[in-house]
Order: C-alpha cells, then structure tokens, then sequence
C-alpha cells in the first residue's frame, strides 16, 4: 500500500523526471555516435569532465548558461580526440573509449586539485531553480512532474525532440543513420563518411558533458568525485534498451529513474528498513541487466556499429 | 585520408612510431607537471626514484604489480578473443571473497592444503562471475561490456553489504571490513626479511602458463582464431560460443587470484579499498603489452612503477597523484596508435 501511495504523488514523479534529466542528455550522445556507427565509451569520463567544467566555470563567476556552455565545449574536445582515434585511425573503440574515459576523469580530478588545493569540503554555486510554467503546471500531478523542472531539464527534452527531428527528417540526419548503416552507400553518394561519423561523436560527447554538468548545476550545487557513479555506463544500456531510437530511449530512461526513485523511498518505508540498503542500490543496476536480456534478441543494432570505414577497402 | 597496410615494415618502421609515443607521453607529463607550478625534470625524477631509487621503492613497485599482471592477463586473454571483459573488478574481488569465507577458521587446515584450496576456490569464483556475462552474451546476445561493466557496481554493493552483515568482523570496532586470514593461510615472503610475498611468483608462473597456452594449445589457436575473425572461425569449424566461454573461465580465474593474493599476501582480510581500481588498471597494462602474457609482466611493472612513483612525488613537490592515471591514459590512446602506424601507413587522397 505504501508503494501505491509512491506511485501517485506528484513528488515522486517530479524526482523521478530530475534523475532521469542527466540519463535522457547522455543517452541522446551515446544514440548519436553509435547512429553513426562508433561506440563511445568515453561516455563516462566525458560526464565527470562535463560535471566539473560547468560547474567551475559557474564557480568562477560566468552565468549559469555559460557553465553550459563550458561543459559543453569541454565535452566536445574529448570527442574530437575519440573520433579522431577511433574514426580516420580506426582503432579499437573498445580501448579508446576506455582511454577516453580515464583520461577525461583524470585530468578532471587533476584539475579539481590544482584548482582548489585547500579546500576539504567543494564550494557551492548558485544552480538552476525550478520554473513553474504558467497554466501548465497546473495541472494536477504531470504539472508538478513535467512542468516544474529547472530550465536545465526542459533544454534536455528539447534536444530529444531536435535529435528525433534531425534524424528521421532531414537530410543530414539520413547521411549520419546511413554512415552507422551501410558506409559504402554514403560514400558511394560522394559524402564524407570520416566527416559525418566525427561530426557526430563530437555532438554526442558535447550532450555527454550536458548530462554531467546537470548533475552539478541544477541536481545537486557543487561537485565531488565518484559522482557520475557509472551512469554512463547505464546511458549505454539505454542506447540498447531504446533500440536506438530517440522517443524510446527516453521513455526508457524515465523508466529506470522512476525505478530508482522508487528504491530510494521504498528504502524509508517499514518495509524497506529491514532490508540491507545495497539491495535497493544494487537494483538499479540487475534492472539494466535484465532489461537487455529482453530486448537484446530483437534489438536493431546499426549494422556498422564498431565497424571502421577505410575508403578503397571492400 | 586512408590508411594502406604495409606489406614488410622495415626495422625502422616498426620501432619509431612506439618511441615517439613514448617520448610524447614523458613530453605530456612535463607540460602538466609545469601546469601544477612544478619544476618537471625533478617530477620525472622523483616519479622514478620513488619507483626504482631504492631497496624499499623497488619492493613496493613489486608488490603494487603483482595483482596487475594477474588482472592484466585476464584482461589480455579476454581480448585476444575480442571477448571484452570490463569486469576484472568484480572477479578480483570474487576472489578475494572466497578467500576470507574459506580462510578464516572454516577450515582449520595446514599451510600446504589451505594455500592451494583458497587459490583454487578463488579461480572457481572468479570464473563463474564472469561465466554470466559469457552466457548472456553467447545464448542472449547481449553485449559483454555493458554487463560486466554493470556487475563491477553490483558485485562492490554485494561485498559492501557481506562486510557490514555476515562477514564483519566482531573485533572490527565497527568499520567494514573482514576477519582476519588465519595464519597457515597466508602467503608466506619469498625471502626473509623482504616485504615481497609467493603471490608475486605465482603470478609470474601465470603469465608462464598463459603464454604456453596461448603459442603451444589448441585452445590458445582457437582463442585467436575467434578473436581475428569470429565469422570466418566458424566457418572453419571452431565452436565460437565455446570457446568464448572457455576464455570468460580463463579470464576470470585469472583475475580472482589478483584477489587472492592482495587478501593473503598482504593485506590478511578484506575491505572495500582492497583494490584501487586494479581491474581497470588492468586493461592499460594489457595494451600496452600488446596483449602478450609475458610482455604483461614488463607492462605490469611500468604501471606499478608509475603509480609507486607518483604517490611519493607528490608527497615531495606537491603535485597531485592524479597525473599519474593522466600519463597511463595518454600512453594508451598514444601506444595503439603507434602500432597501428607500425602497420599501416597514411596516405592522402
């Protein structure tokens, strides 16, 4: 009964749309590289590196749309690096990405250090406040939920619905699902497949960094390591879960932080205060599991997923 | 721009591309070294004294490479084949488990029949957490790297919540963490008076048995078989799912005694900080090995010299102990790209 009282209140779901606001911008990136063709386990790095940056950035007095910026550019800038490794080079995406994500981490955390050597606990900033939208947040439980969300998580929806229409409706959209598809064709039609695939990694990381820097801007106000805490790596089996289409990957990623919103409160009740709390903190992670598991047999994988294109090769 | 492979590399071909990732890296380093305001020819110098520059630094460097060669062969085994094991975590810290539940008072046995039960015991569980990902990928499809990337997380919250239940140790006053080992299951030192335990042999012996199996077995011909091209491997009427279990097996034995032998030769019970991400690190010292069981151990050296080096660094100049991840980072990306260049060459439209 007490899971039911949860699952209606307003506040639940509000909580629910906030976690999933860092997943639904990284995921999109994650969606974007790998629609073109080019896994990007940097995903993880490149949030830590996002978190940091914009919130420095903020830290050090520029508006809180700049720190967006910021993280943004900085999140670019690994991308650049992976897609030049993994795009004209082409080597192994796998180790790339990983090299991606402990560089991106560690020169973070080097960073951090340099630039506040005394400090024990992180200072805060001033974060991005709710905004109630007039009429709509009226409405009984979805305005609470949807509409009274920072600008931050309303800029992330609105870059799901860009991705969508980029993809499915414009040219540029068809040349990166074709690059992720059948290479050959693209480069066939007298395109630049290096051009389209590095294209989109950059884009993708700058979204990454988005994710991380939501987390330090409007879901918490200030940053500390371990913070992104393997949510890249969820990120990823939401790219799988959505079967790489926009509109159900972020379905999906409401899902799971419905999930783990749920954990967190299910945790406070009676019921849960028997229960071991790594239980309600491992969940999270078996649900991404099992989820792949059922999807997995009938997943539309981009056909030339990790396959790099040489020109002149058949 | 399009990359031709080169038939015959010359001599010089085949050694400058690596050389200059080398020096990048060193040149790298400086430069972030002389960011943090330090002078970087004493930050290079220190890194290396730290390391090598006397008796107890090379003994640390030692015991800090024995659990990366061991997570460096799982992780060069595994990739051999192209099965991609993310998770050496979560089976070092597999075997660390075993280790404790087994080793401390279960069974009251003798130093020679409890050492080589644990070390066992520990290869079992190492090799049954990664057989789910290797089951879940050969019967479901399901991409290896998400789920023992994903079971890294889990495993951790599984070892965290045993430590503060059942396995928490009465006289812990409070904090998580194990019981001791009992004494007949610790690794004894290999000299006298030095701080270096058989763990650091055993793991050499390892990359012994992992080379013989990789150039001298059928296995070690399947294993790369699957690995060049798993397509054309079935084609040729090798069992790909089969094989790739059997390396998940490898992999995972491989990378629990890592566990194993941080728990008994050093650090006696279990915590939450047994390893600094050593399964991670574990992939670095792989590539940079080249994937080679023996060429592990060098790497495996490097790596831990890197890290040795750069905890007492910055202790003397103050620079943060991070620029040492930050180095092994640009080593990576930089090292596959000379090799590749070793084979291939660059050519413009």
């Amino acid at each position: 009964m007490e899971i039911l009282d949860i699952l209606i209140s307003a506040s639940f779901w509000a909580a629910a749309i906030r976690i999933a606001t860092p997943l639904i911008l990284a995921t999109m990136g994650e969606l974007i590289c790998e629609r073109a063709g080019v896994l990007n386990l940097g995903i993880e790095g490149i949030m830590v590196a996002g978190a940091f940056a914009g919130w420095m950035a903020v830290y050090s007095g520029t508006g809180l749309w700049v720190g967006v910026a910021v993280a943004m550019v900085v999140g670019m800038g690994f991308g650049l690096l992976h897609s030049v490794l993994t795009v004209p080079f082409g080597l192994s995406q796998h180790v790339v990405g990983l090299g991606v994500t402990l560089l991106a981490t560690s020169s973070t955390y080097y960073a951090y250090r340099l630039a506040l050597p005394q400090v024990t606990s992180p200072p805060k900033i001033a974060a991005f406040q709710p905004y109630e939208i007039p009429i709509l947040s009226d409405i009984p439980l979805l305005g609470q939920a949807l509409f009274s969300q920072t600008p931050f998580t309303y800029l992330a929806f609105a870059l799901v619905a860009a991705t969508s229409i980029v993809l499915y409706r414009t040219p540029l959209g068809l040349a990166v699902r074709a690059a992720g598809e059948s290479p050959a064709a693209v480069a066939a039609q007298g395109l630049s497949v290096t051009a389209i695939r590095m294209g989109a990694v950059i884009v993708g990381s700058g979204f990454m960094a988005m994710g991380g820097a939501f987390l330090t801007m409007s879901a918490f106000d200030s940053f500390f390591f371990e913070m992104v805490n393997g949510r890249g790596w969820i990120c990823i089996a939401l790219v799988v879960f959505g079967s790489w289409m926009p509109g159900k990957a972020l379905l999906g990623a409401v899902l799971f932080a419905a999930f783990d919103a749920l954990q967190i409160r299910v945790q406070q009740t009676s019921f849960g205060a028997d229960i071991p709390y790594q239980i309600f903190l491992m969940a999270p992670y078996i649900l991404s599991i099992v989820a792949l598991v059922l999807v997995s047999r009938r997943a539309q994988v981009p056909a030339a997923l990790m396959v790099p294109f040489n020109k002149g090769e058949r | 721009m399009r990359l031709e492979p080169i038939a015959n590399p010359s001599l010089a071909r085949s050694i400058t591309p690596p050389a200059i990732a080398i020096i990048a890296t060193v040149v790298i380093a400086s430069l972030l070294a002389m960011i943090a305001g330090a002078n970087p020819f004493s930050v290079l110098g220190l890194i290396l004294k730290g390391a090598f520059g006397s008796q107890f630094a090379l003994l640390e460097t030692l015991n800090r490479a024995t659990p990366l060669i061991f997570t460096g062969l799982a992780i060069a085994v595994a990739f051999k084949a192209k099965f991609w094991n993310i998770g050496a975590e979560a089976q070092l810290y597999a075997g660390a488990l075993i280790t404790v539940v087994l080793g401390t008072g279960a069974l009251p046995w003798s130093g020679f029949a409890l050492i080589p039960t644990l070390a066992i015991g520990a290869v079992l569980a190492g090799a049954v957490v990664l057989l789910v990902p290797a089951i879940l990928k050969t019967r479901f499809g399901v991409d290896e790297v998400v789920t023992t990337l994903l079971f890294n997380f889990i495993f951790l919250l599984f070892i965290s919540m045993l430590l503060e239940g059942p396995l928490k140790d009465p006289m812990g006053m409070g904090w998580p963490k194990s019981a001791r080992l009992i004494a007949e299951g610790r690794l004894p030192r290999i000299f006298d008076g030095l701080r270096l335990h058989w763990g650091f042999a055993l793991a050499i012996l390892c990359a012994l048995a992992v080379w013989v199996i990789q150039t001298r077995s059928t296995l070690g011909y399947e294993m790369r078989a699957v690995g060049l091209n798993r397509e054309a491997a079935a084609f040729a009427g090798i069992p790909v799912n089969t094989v790739l279990v059997k390396t998940a097996l490898l992999s995972g034995g491989l990378a629990a005694l890592a566990g194993f032998s941080e728990v008994a030769g050093l650090k006696g019970s279990l915590t939450l900080d047994l390893s600094p991400g050593f399964g991670y690190t574990g992939i670095i010292v792989a590539m940079l090995a080249l994937l080679n069981p023996l060429g592990v151990i060098v790497s495996a050296l490097f790596v831990a010299g890197i890290f040795v080096g750069a905890d007492s660094m910055s202790r003397a100049a103050g620079v943060p102990t991070y620029l040492a991840d930050m180095m092994l980072a640009t080593a990576l990306l930089l090292m596959v790209l000379a090799i590749m260049l070793t084979r291939f060459r660059v050519v413009r439209d």
